[in-house]
């Protein structure tokens, strides 16, 4: 498998991973912080084989990429914060039908216009919200330029696998950050035949199918099945990476380029001789919860850091079951009131100071 | 079979088996059929994706044998229409099929940057001037002076602008190569959209761009008249504000 190796920012990785899947199709519209990926589909698409569209807003994208999807081939739609928002009534079609989708949110900060700088104020949004209808879309954190390339591949496979919508949660740290990226396509194994793609009758000897969300007949079965299908992402799906566990009395937990930011306070604190470790979900939807509360067992106590008012947060001390007490830093630590203001490792090595002392 | 019978049977496509959901005096019903024999003298059907919106007209293409379709939600049609139409490329037909609460109201966009995208879908447009599913209420398209639900005391410019004439704004964009209106409500005016349905998918097939076929149709209850009475209200109330006939009939522009 050949392997190339080159400087690129998240963005561009979101690209290269999704042409590596064989992603032939991109839909999208202009919104900072992720312009760098419809420019680079705009650009490098035509040159595998594939079509870019620019659409007149994210409804417009969500459903395009709805229509391309229920063909059967890999395409893919980004978009930030308040186009995500655009976008729910067409995750909320893909989930009733239950369509693949992979789609990526290069999280803005705050509502509204909010801000244009990085935020990761979308988490309840992405990860307890796909519409209206209630359902869960599987949701992938990316904390580096190669992690945005390889789980927008996962996201491809898991949401063939499962009939499910796939989110990758970028942000604009990640996805304008760059760093060494290495290309190459992963193969996660046989994914099912695509006996549900609309192809045309005549492509299928005059069987034909009609896809429609409304469901005057099988409405309680339809719950059945995804709830059977998202008991099974919970049981076998599940992804996150810890550091410093072995011996860790105080267990961070962070997701997303945060999670960069609370190693470095982690490896400073070690220094001084805190014995801090750090659990980081990949996954946030499926929550890895069993996972969490393991390593939360060892330590003891907890830190949860997010780039937001406290989202995850919560996730945790439900994960946590009150078994150990949880402190929180985020939206408030930033060194600058505004939208620019980033999240250091200060504020958290002080508060894993207090905790200790 | 007599020659005159012949004449006069369902196209084969047709679905007759299927119960209608019309109701009495509905025009949708003879709208999907001519559908079903644009399709059938096309032989287009194996070919085509219909993409439906949501309204009395979402399950068109279960009354159509063989074909494929897809119920897009409010407004959509023309933006996941686009999807496939990309994915399958030129050697299918996709088209569209949606109301005038849907197309011309809350998909407006979708239609609209279709056409200027170029892009080379079909696209049917059922206009009865109101929102028949929802219950008759005021849509872009209701008449001035028209009674609804959401215009207890009628229509008027002030409160709800226009009639919006799809037809003639579709007919000013490059992208758009064919753009007619028509009806069903009399042999000769069926037999008119028929041919306006075939011109359709023909420029579809060329590859020529988007084209639009706006056909009229009567909704009784939504006009508060007697199923007996919905032809009258076609040739006395719709035609005179929505003139009849071809607006653009063009070549590919580029």
């Amino acid at each position: 498998m050949s392997v190339e190796r080159i400087i690129s920012t998240g963005n561009d990785a979101i690209g290269h991973g999704a042409i590596a899947a064989g992603c032939k199709f991109f839909c999208g519209y202009p919104i900072t912080p992720q312009n760098e990926i419809p420019a680079f589909f705009a650009r490098e698409l035509p040159k595998a084989g594939g079509i870019f569209v620019q659409t007149e807003s994210e409804i417009s994208s969500v459903n395009m990429l709805l229509g391309w999807n229920c063909t059967g081939q890999r395409g893919i739609t980004s978009t930030s914060s308040p186009g995500f928002s655009l976008m729910q009534e067409g995750i909320s079609v893909l989930h009733a039908l239950q369509l693949p989708a992979v789609i990526v949110n290069v999280q803005r900060g705050g509502p509204g216009s909010g801000s244009i700088s990085t935020a990761q104020t979308d988490y309840n949004f992405a990860v307890k919200s796909a519409g209206h209808g209630g359902m869960k879309s599987i949701v992938l954190a990316p904390w580096s330029v190669q992690e945005c390339h390889d789980l927008v591949q996962l996201a491809y496979y898991l949401s063939e696998k499962y009939r499910i919508v796939a989110i990758v949660l970028s942000d604009a740290t990640v996805g304008q950050g760059a760093e060494l990226l290495e290309i190459k396509t992963i193969d996660f194994g046989e994914l099912p035949n695509k006996t549900w793609a609309l192809r045309t009758s005549g492509e299928k000897k005059g069987l034909r199918l009609i896809m429609d969300s409304y469901m005057p007949f099988n409405y309680t079965p339809y719950f059945s099945v995804i709830k059977k299908k998202f008991d099974k992402i919970e049981a076998e799906e599940v992804r996150f990476e810890t550091r410093y566990l072995e011996d860790a009395e105080l267990l961070v937990i962070s997701w997303g380029s945060t999670a960069r930011t609370c190693l470095e306070a982690i490896e400073e604190a070690r220094s001084e001789g805190i014995k801090a470790g750090l659990f980081r979900p990949i996954t946030l939807s499926p929550f890895p919860k069993e996972a969490m509360r393991a390593a939360a067992e060892k330590a003891k106590q907890v830190l949860v850091v997010e780039d937001n008012q406290g989202q995850m947060l919560y996730d945790v001390e439900w994960a946590l079951a009150g078994s150990r007490p949880v402190s929180f830093v985020g939206i408030d630590k930033r060194d600058l009131p505004s939208g620019m203001g980033l999240l250091y490792p200060k504020p958290i090595l002080e508060e894993m100071r207090r905790m200790m002392s | 079979m007599s020659e005159k019978k012949k004449k006069h049977a369902n196209p084969s496509l047709f679905n007759t088996m299927m119960t209608p959901h019309f109701c009495p005096g509905c025009h949708y019903g003879i709208i999907i059929r001519c559908l079903a024999e644009a399709l059938e003298k096309t032989e287009a059907v194996g070919d085509t994706i219909l993409v439906t919106g949501i309204g009395c007209s979402m399950v068109s293409a279960h009354y159509i044998k063989n074909l494929e379709g897809m119920v897009a939600l409010h407004g959509r049609a023309p933006a996941v229409a686009t999807g496939i139409k990309r994915s399958l490329g030129r050697d299918k037909i996709v088209m569209t099929m949606t109301g005038d609460g849907d197309l011309s109201s809350i998909g407006i966009a979708e239609i609209v940057a279709a056409a200027n995208r170029f892009e080379k879908i079909t696209s049917i447009f059922l206009n009865n001037s109101n929102f028949g599913t929802t219950g008759g209420q005021m849509a872009p398209t209701s008449l001035i002076g028209q009674v609804t639900p959401t215009s207890p005391e009628g229509r008027t410019a002030d409160h709800g602008g226009f009639p919006i004439h799809m037809a003639e704004l579709m007919a000013q964009f490059k992208g758009v190569v064919y753009s007619f209106r028509g009806t069903v409500h009399t042999h000769k005016n069926y037999n008119r959209t028929l041919k306006a349905i075939v011109t359709a998918i023909e420029k579809q097939r060329e590859d020529a761009g988007l084209s639009f076929v706006e056909i009229l149709a009567a909704c009784p209850p939504g006009h508060h008249v007697k199923p007996k009475d919905g032809l009258d209200l076609v040739t006395d109330k719709l035609i005179p504000e929505f003139e009849l006939g071809e607006f653009k009939n063009a070549d590919r522009p580029v």
